[in-house]
Protein backbone atom coordinates (compact mmCIF):
# COMPACT_ATOMS: atom_id res chain seq x y z
CA UNK A 1 0.00 0.00 0.00
CA UNK A 2 1.48 3.64 -1.14
CA UNK A 3 -0.52 5.77 1.29
CA UNK A 4 2.66 8.32 0.72
CA UNK A 5 1.86 8.23 -3.07
CA UNK A 6 -1.80 8.33 -2.60
CA UNK A 7 -0.93 11.54 -0.42
CA UNK A 8 1.39 13.03 -3.15
CA UNK A 9 -1.42 12.87 -5.59
CA UNK A 10 -3.83 14.67 -3.12
CA UNK A 11 -1.79 17.28 -2.22
CA UNK A 12 0.09 18.07 -5.99
CA UNK A 13 -3.28 18.55 -7.58
CA UNK A 14 -4.71 20.25 -4.69
CA UNK A 15 -1.74 22.85 -4.89
CA UNK A 16 -1.99 23.69 -8.45
CA UNK A 17 -5.32 25.37 -9.66
CA UNK A 18 -4.99 23.89 -13.68
CA UNK A 19 -4.47 20.35 -11.99
CA UNK A 20 -7.48 20.61 -10.20
CA UNK A 21 -9.90 21.29 -12.88
CA UNK A 22 -8.25 18.68 -15.14
CA UNK A 23 -8.82 16.25 -12.35
CA UNK A 24 -12.31 17.06 -11.73
CA UNK A 25 -13.01 16.74 -15.85
CA UNK A 26 -11.01 13.78 -16.71
CA UNK A 27 -10.29 11.53 -13.46
CA UNK A 28 -9.05 8.45 -15.13
CA UNK A 29 -6.47 10.22 -17.92
CA UNK A 30 -5.19 12.65 -14.98
CA UNK A 31 -4.60 9.77 -12.53
CA UNK A 32 -3.09 8.02 -15.45
CA UNK A 33 -0.56 10.81 -16.40
CA UNK A 34 0.01 11.61 -13.28
CA UNK A 35 1.53 8.17 -12.32
CA UNK A 36 3.46 8.05 -15.35
CA UNK A 37 4.87 11.50 -15.48
CA UNK A 38 4.95 13.02 -12.15
CA UNK A 39 4.59 10.42 -9.26
CA UNK A 40 8.47 9.69 -9.05
CA UNK A 41 9.20 13.58 -9.25
CA UNK A 42 10.70 14.77 -6.13
CA UNK A 43 9.38 17.93 -5.38
CA UNK A 44 12.07 20.27 -4.23
CA UNK A 45 14.85 18.91 -6.58
CA UNK A 46 15.54 18.74 -10.34
CA UNK A 47 13.43 16.35 -12.35
CA UNK A 48 16.03 14.58 -13.67
CA UNK A 49 17.01 13.29 -9.92
CA UNK A 50 13.23 11.60 -9.84
CA UNK A 51 12.85 8.57 -8.45
CA UNK A 52 12.23 5.05 -9.93
CA UNK A 53 10.76 2.67 -7.57
CA UNK A 54 6.81 4.67 -7.13
CA UNK A 55 3.54 3.05 -8.32
CA UNK A 56 -0.13 2.90 -7.08
CA UNK A 57 -1.14 -0.68 -6.55
CA UNK A 58 -4.55 -1.08 -8.93
CA UNK A 59 -6.75 -0.54 -5.77
CA UNK A 60 -5.48 2.76 -5.26
CA UNK A 61 -5.26 4.04 -9.05
CA UNK A 62 -9.32 2.82 -9.14
CA UNK A 63 -10.10 4.43 -6.20
CA UNK A 64 -8.86 7.74 -7.80
CA UNK A 65 -9.71 7.25 -11.22
CA UNK A 66 -13.49 6.99 -9.44
CA UNK A 67 -13.14 10.23 -7.61
CA UNK A 68 -14.54 7.53 -4.97
CA UNK A 69 -13.13 9.71 -1.41
CA UNK A 70 -14.90 6.85 0.69
CA UNK A 71 -12.37 4.46 -0.65
CA UNK A 72 -9.57 6.90 -0.35
CA UNK A 73 -10.25 7.39 3.28
CA UNK A 74 -10.81 3.87 3.98
CA UNK A 75 -6.71 3.45 2.33
CA UNK A 76 -5.55 5.67 4.86
CA UNK A 77 -5.13 8.52 3.01
CA UNK A 78 -4.42 11.77 4.92
CA UNK A 79 -8.09 13.39 6.05
CA UNK A 80 -7.24 16.94 5.87
CA UNK A 81 -5.81 16.70 2.01
CA UNK A 82 -8.56 14.50 1.49
CA UNK A 83 -10.96 17.12 2.70
CA UNK A 84 -9.14 19.92 0.83
CA UNK A 85 -9.58 18.83 -2.58
CA UNK A 86 -12.71 17.01 -3.11
CA UNK A 87 -14.19 20.54 -1.67
CA UNK A 88 -12.27 22.04 -4.47
CA UNK A 89 -13.88 19.51 -7.03
CA UNK A 90 -17.33 19.06 -5.72
CA UNK A 91 -18.64 22.21 -3.82
CA UNK A 92 -19.75 23.92 -6.44
CA UNK A 93 -22.31 21.67 -7.68
CA UNK A 94 -24.46 21.97 -4.65
CA UNK A 95 -26.76 24.69 -3.58
CA UNK A 96 -26.34 24.93 0.50
CA UNK A 97 -23.39 26.10 2.38
CA UNK A 98 -21.45 22.92 3.47
CA UNK A 99 -24.01 20.78 1.79
CA UNK A 100 -21.06 18.84 0.12
CA UNK A 101 -18.92 18.46 3.22
CA UNK A 102 -22.20 17.04 4.93
CA UNK A 103 -22.44 14.64 1.99
CA UNK A 104 -18.79 13.33 2.18
CA UNK A 105 -19.24 12.99 6.36
CA UNK A 106 -22.73 10.81 5.36
CA UNK A 107 -21.01 8.71 3.49
CA UNK A 108 -18.41 7.95 5.72
CA UNK A 109 -20.90 7.46 8.63
CA UNK A 110 -20.47 4.18 8.53
CA UNK A 111 -17.05 4.48 10.27
CA UNK A 112 -16.63 4.97 13.98
CA UNK A 113 -13.04 5.40 15.47
CA UNK A 114 -10.60 4.01 14.99
CA UNK A 115 -10.27 5.20 11.63
CA UNK A 116 -8.10 3.52 9.13
CA UNK A 117 -4.21 4.62 10.08
CA UNK A 118 -3.47 7.75 8.08
CA UNK A 119 0.59 7.10 8.87
CA UNK A 120 3.23 7.03 6.73
CA UNK B 1 15.76 41.41 29.18
CA UNK B 2 13.06 41.02 26.75
CA UNK B 3 9.44 41.43 28.60
CA UNK B 4 7.26 39.35 27.53
CA UNK B 5 3.96 41.64 27.22
CA UNK B 6 1.18 39.35 26.70
CA UNK B 7 0.27 34.99 26.00
CA UNK B 8 -2.03 34.82 23.63
CA UNK B 9 -3.61 30.83 22.96
CA UNK B 10 -6.82 30.60 20.66
CA UNK B 11 -7.98 28.70 17.31
CA UNK B 12 -7.61 29.50 14.02
CA UNK B 13 -10.90 29.40 12.39
CA UNK B 14 -10.20 29.48 8.87
CA UNK B 15 -13.84 31.24 7.53
CA UNK B 16 -13.46 33.84 10.02
CA UNK B 17 -11.73 36.57 7.44
CA UNK B 18 -14.79 35.67 5.12
CA UNK B 19 -17.40 35.88 7.64
CA UNK B 20 -16.31 39.24 9.16
CA UNK B 21 -16.55 40.80 5.56
CA UNK B 22 -18.70 39.63 4.30
CA UNK B 23 -22.10 41.56 3.85
CA UNK B 24 -25.81 41.58 2.92
CA UNK B 25 -27.20 37.83 2.06
CA UNK B 26 -23.68 36.84 1.65
CA UNK B 27 -23.03 37.72 5.63
CA UNK B 28 -23.93 34.68 7.75
CA UNK B 29 -26.16 35.29 11.22
CA UNK B 30 -23.45 34.68 13.18
CA UNK B 31 -20.95 36.67 11.65
CA UNK B 32 -21.76 39.97 14.48
CA UNK B 33 -21.29 38.18 17.43
CA UNK B 34 -18.53 36.73 16.29
CA UNK B 35 -16.26 40.00 15.42
CA UNK B 36 -17.70 41.24 18.56
CA UNK B 37 -16.25 38.58 20.33
CA UNK B 38 -12.80 39.12 17.69
CA UNK B 39 -12.81 42.79 18.93
CA UNK B 40 -12.62 42.22 22.13
CA UNK B 41 -10.05 39.29 22.25
CA UNK B 42 -7.82 41.99 19.85
CA UNK B 43 -7.85 44.73 22.45
CA UNK B 44 -5.83 42.16 24.71
CA UNK B 45 -3.45 42.18 22.26
CA UNK B 46 -3.30 45.85 21.58
CA UNK B 47 -2.80 46.98 25.20
CA UNK B 48 -0.02 45.01 26.38
CA UNK B 49 1.80 47.23 23.18
CA UNK B 50 3.61 44.73 21.94
CA UNK B 51 7.13 45.00 19.53
CA UNK B 52 7.62 41.53 18.21
CA UNK B 53 5.09 38.55 17.94
CA UNK B 54 6.43 35.21 18.23
CA UNK B 55 3.87 32.76 16.21
CA UNK B 56 3.42 29.30 17.19
CA UNK B 57 1.27 27.16 14.52
CA UNK B 58 1.48 24.37 12.56
CA UNK B 59 1.69 24.12 8.17
CA UNK B 60 -1.23 22.29 6.76
CA UNK B 61 0.53 20.58 3.94
CA UNK B 62 1.80 24.17 2.15
CA UNK B 63 5.13 24.17 2.05
CA UNK B 64 6.12 21.33 4.61
CA UNK B 65 5.47 17.86 2.41
CA UNK B 66 5.69 14.26 3.76
CA UNK B 67 9.47 14.21 1.50
CA UNK B 68 11.29 16.13 4.42
CA UNK B 69 8.59 16.87 7.41
CA UNK B 70 10.36 18.48 10.90
CA UNK B 71 8.59 18.51 14.16
CA UNK B 72 9.64 21.73 15.39
CA UNK B 73 11.04 24.68 13.07
CA UNK B 74 11.42 28.16 13.50
CA UNK B 75 11.56 30.56 10.44
CA UNK B 76 14.71 33.10 10.01
CA UNK B 77 13.98 35.52 6.88
CA UNK B 78 13.62 38.94 6.36
CA UNK B 79 10.04 38.49 5.24
CA UNK B 80 6.95 35.98 5.13
CA UNK B 81 4.99 35.99 2.93
CA UNK B 82 1.46 34.34 4.30
CA UNK B 83 -1.44 32.42 2.45
CA UNK B 84 -1.68 29.94 -0.41
CA UNK B 85 -3.57 29.51 -3.45
CA UNK B 86 -5.84 26.89 -2.23
CA UNK B 87 -6.39 28.95 1.19
CA UNK B 88 -7.70 31.64 -1.50
CA UNK B 89 -9.75 29.24 -2.98
CA UNK B 90 -11.48 27.64 -0.14
CA UNK B 91 -11.23 30.31 2.64
CA UNK B 92 -10.97 33.51 0.46
CA UNK B 93 -7.79 34.46 2.24
CA UNK B 94 -6.16 37.48 1.39
CA UNK B 95 -2.21 37.30 0.38
CA UNK B 96 -0.05 39.30 2.90
CA UNK B 97 3.85 40.08 3.67
CA UNK B 98 5.00 39.90 7.08
CA UNK B 99 8.19 41.24 8.23
CA UNK B 100 10.22 39.01 9.78
CA UNK B 101 12.80 39.44 13.09
CA UNK B 102 15.81 37.57 12.10
CA UNK B 103 17.83 38.77 15.34
CA UNK B 104 15.11 36.75 17.90
CA UNK B 105 14.84 33.78 15.21
CA UNK B 106 18.40 33.24 15.74
CA UNK B 107 18.80 33.52 19.11
CA UNK B 108 15.70 31.14 19.72
CA UNK B 109 17.51 29.08 17.26
CA UNK B 110 20.47 28.38 18.48
CA UNK B 111 19.29 28.38 22.27
CA UNK B 112 16.97 26.56 21.40
CA UNK B 113 18.83 24.18 20.45
CA UNK B 114 21.62 24.46 22.93
CA UNK B 115 18.50 23.83 25.50
CA UNK B 116 18.06 19.98 23.47
CA UNK B 117 15.98 20.94 20.82
CA UNK B 118 17.26 20.04 17.27
CA UNK B 119 15.00 22.76 15.50
CA UNK B 120 14.43 22.93 11.61
CA UNK B 121 15.06 26.03 10.40
CA UNK B 122 14.18 27.86 7.15
CA UNK B 123 15.52 30.57 5.85
CA UNK B 124 12.01 31.15 3.06
CA UNK B 125 9.30 30.52 4.14
CA UNK B 126 5.21 31.12 3.25
CA UNK B 127 3.48 30.99 6.28
CA UNK B 128 -0.30 29.38 6.65
CA UNK B 129 -3.75 30.23 7.81
CA UNK B 130 -2.40 28.78 11.15
CA UNK B 131 -0.47 31.75 11.54
CA UNK B 132 -2.05 34.52 9.26
CA UNK B 133 -5.43 33.85 10.68
CA UNK B 134 -4.23 34.94 14.30
CA UNK B 135 -2.74 37.87 12.55
CA UNK B 136 -6.02 38.68 10.83
CA UNK B 137 -8.11 38.90 14.12
CA UNK B 138 -5.33 40.30 16.77
CA UNK B 139 -3.26 42.67 14.27
CA UNK B 140 -4.90 43.10 11.13
CA UNK B 141 -2.41 45.59 10.83
CA UNK B 142 0.08 43.09 9.97
CA UNK B 143 2.74 45.62 11.31
CA UNK B 144 4.89 44.00 13.75
CA UNK B 145 7.70 41.72 12.53
CA UNK B 146 7.04 37.81 13.39
CA UNK B 147 8.93 35.26 14.36
CA UNK B 148 7.05 32.19 13.23
CA UNK B 149 7.88 28.70 15.03
CA UNK B 150 5.99 25.69 13.38
CA UNK B 151 4.92 22.50 15.20
CA UNK B 152 3.78 19.12 13.56
CA UNK B 153 0.74 18.27 14.66
CA UNK B 154 -0.26 16.92 11.54
CA UNK B 155 1.30 14.17 9.59
CA UNK B 156 2.31 11.17 12.05
CA UNK B 157 4.52 10.24 14.16
CA UNK B 158 4.08 13.47 16.10
CA UNK B 159 6.27 14.70 19.01
CA UNK B 160 4.46 13.57 22.20
CA UNK B 161 2.13 15.78 24.21
CA UNK B 162 4.97 16.43 26.42
CA UNK B 163 7.75 17.34 24.08
CA UNK B 164 5.29 20.33 23.41
CA UNK B 165 4.68 21.12 26.60
CA UNK B 166 8.45 20.77 27.44
CA UNK B 167 9.08 23.38 24.24
CA UNK B 168 6.76 26.11 25.34
CA UNK B 169 8.19 26.31 28.46
CA UNK B 170 11.54 26.62 26.77
CA UNK B 171 10.32 29.58 24.50
CA UNK B 172 9.14 30.98 27.69
CA UNK B 173 12.70 31.19 29.53
CA UNK B 174 14.33 31.34 26.42
CA UNK B 175 12.07 34.79 25.59
CA UNK B 176 12.33 36.17 29.17
CA UNK B 177 16.07 36.10 28.87
CA UNK B 178 16.58 37.43 25.80
CA UNK B 179 19.07 40.39 25.86
CA UNK B 180 16.64 43.32 24.68
CA UNK B 181 14.60 46.11 25.47
CA UNK B 182 11.94 44.96 23.47
CA UNK B 183 8.31 43.73 24.41
CA UNK B 184 7.54 40.40 22.91
CA UNK B 185 4.09 38.68 22.86
CA UNK B 186 4.05 35.04 22.46
CA UNK B 187 0.54 33.90 20.09
CA UNK B 188 0.00 30.32 19.07
CA UNK B 189 -2.95 29.02 17.66
CA UNK B 190 -4.74 25.58 17.95
CA UNK B 191 -7.56 23.22 17.83
CA UNK B 192 -10.36 21.82 20.39
CA UNK B 193 -12.08 18.80 19.38
CA UNK B 194 -11.90 18.93 15.33
CA UNK B 195 -12.77 16.50 12.75
CA UNK B 196 -12.12 17.32 9.22
CA UNK B 197 -12.36 14.32 6.38
CA UNK B 198 -14.07 12.43 8.95
CA UNK B 199 -17.71 11.01 9.19
CA UNK B 200 -18.23 13.98 12.25
CA UNK B 201 -16.39 16.94 10.31
CA UNK B 202 -19.20 20.06 9.84
CA UNK B 203 -21.89 19.59 12.42
CA UNK B 204 -23.35 21.53 14.13
CA UNK B 205 -21.05 21.95 16.75
CA UNK B 206 -17.15 20.59 17.66
CA UNK B 207 -17.67 16.83 17.31
CA UNK B 208 -16.86 16.30 21.09
CA UNK B 209 -18.56 19.46 23.49
CA UNK B 210 -17.55 17.46 26.54
CA UNK B 211 -13.82 16.97 25.26
CA UNK B 212 -13.87 21.17 24.69
CA UNK B 213 -15.36 22.04 28.22
CA UNK B 214 -12.63 19.72 29.55
CA UNK B 215 -10.05 21.63 27.50
CA UNK B 216 -11.68 25.02 27.92
CA UNK B 217 -10.79 24.46 31.48
CA UNK B 218 -7.14 23.18 31.47
CA UNK B 219 -6.34 26.00 29.07
CA UNK B 220 -7.93 28.98 30.86
CA UNK B 221 -5.99 27.48 34.14
CA UNK B 222 -2.88 26.35 32.82
CA UNK B 223 -3.63 23.08 34.17
CA UNK B 224 -1.07 21.36 32.33
CA UNK B 225 -0.88 18.77 34.86
CA UNK B 226 -4.62 17.69 34.26
CA UNK B 227 -4.30 17.80 30.55
CA UNK B 228 -1.01 15.76 30.56
CA UNK B 229 -2.87 13.32 32.64
CA UNK B 230 -5.86 12.35 30.22
CA UNK B 231 -4.45 13.44 26.85
CA UNK B 232 -2.29 11.18 24.93
CA UNK B 233 -1.37 10.70 20.82
CA UNK B 234 -3.47 7.65 21.11
CA UNK B 235 -6.58 9.54 23.37
CA UNK B 236 -6.48 12.77 20.91
CA UNK B 237 -7.86 10.51 17.73
CA UNK B 238 -11.27 10.08 19.82
CA UNK B 239 -12.85 13.66 20.02
CA UNK B 240 -12.14 14.26 16.16
CA UNK B 241 -9.43 13.19 13.70
CA UNK B 242 -7.81 16.52 13.54
CA UNK B 243 -7.80 17.21 17.50
CA UNK B 244 -4.15 16.52 17.66
CA UNK B 245 -3.70 20.81 17.76
CA UNK B 246 -4.92 21.06 21.13
CA UNK B 247 -0.66 19.88 21.86
CA UNK B 248 -0.08 23.38 20.11
CA UNK B 249 -2.81 24.92 23.26
CA UNK B 250 -0.87 22.93 25.61
CA UNK B 251 2.29 23.99 24.26
CA UNK B 252 0.94 27.73 25.10
CA UNK B 253 -0.21 26.57 28.21
CA UNK B 254 3.15 26.22 29.14
CA UNK B 255 4.52 29.35 27.67
CA UNK B 256 1.83 30.89 30.23
CA UNK B 257 3.39 29.05 32.81
CA UNK B 258 1.91 26.00 34.56
CA UNK B 259 -1.34 26.46 36.85
CA UNK B 260 -1.64 30.34 35.78
CA UNK B 261 -4.93 31.68 35.38
CA UNK B 262 -5.60 33.35 31.70
CA UNK B 263 -6.59 37.04 32.36
CA UNK B 264 -9.18 36.73 29.37
CA UNK B 265 -11.42 34.23 28.54
CA UNK B 266 -13.96 33.55 26.12
CA UNK B 267 -15.28 31.41 23.58
CA UNK B 268 -17.60 30.89 21.30
CA UNK B 269 -19.71 27.82 19.97
CA UNK B 270 -19.65 27.64 16.67
CA UNK B 271 -20.56 25.42 13.59
CA UNK B 272 -18.37 22.39 13.60
CA UNK B 273 -16.19 23.53 15.82
CA UNK B 274 -15.67 25.64 19.53
CA UNK B 275 -13.70 28.93 19.30
CA UNK B 276 -11.98 30.07 22.26
CA UNK B 277 -9.74 32.82 23.06
CA UNK B 278 -7.51 33.20 26.21
CA UNK B 279 -4.76 36.18 26.88
CA UNK B 280 -2.73 35.80 29.60
CA UNK B 281 -0.22 39.14 31.10
CA UNK B 282 3.21 37.37 32.86
CA UNK B 283 3.78 40.99 34.44
CA UNK B 284 0.10 41.32 35.71
CA UNK B 285 -2.37 43.53 34.15
CA UNK B 286 -1.34 45.33 30.84
CA UNK B 287 -1.40 48.64 31.14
Amino acid sequence: MSKYLLNKFLYTVDRDAELVERYRNDPRGTVSWWEAERANVILNIPEMERSTWLTFTEAEREALSAHDYVTLFELGCHNFLLLTLFIALFERDYDEPLAFQREFAARLSHWTVPYPDIAT
Amino acid sequence: MATIAAVIASTHHPFYYRASTSTGADRPPFADEWVAKIESFRETLTRAEPDILVMVGSDHFHQLWLDNMPQFLIGKAPFYDGNFYNEEREFGLPRMLLRGHEELSSYLLRAGIDAGFDLAFSNELRIDHSITCPLITLRPEADLPIVPIYTNIFAPPLPQPRRFVELGATIRRLVEAWPSDQRVAIIGTGHLSLELGGPRQFGPHGPDPEFDRKAVQWIASADLDGALAEVSLESLWLPGNATHGFMDFMLMMAVAGPSVHADYVDSLDLFHTMEAYFTWYPKGDSQ
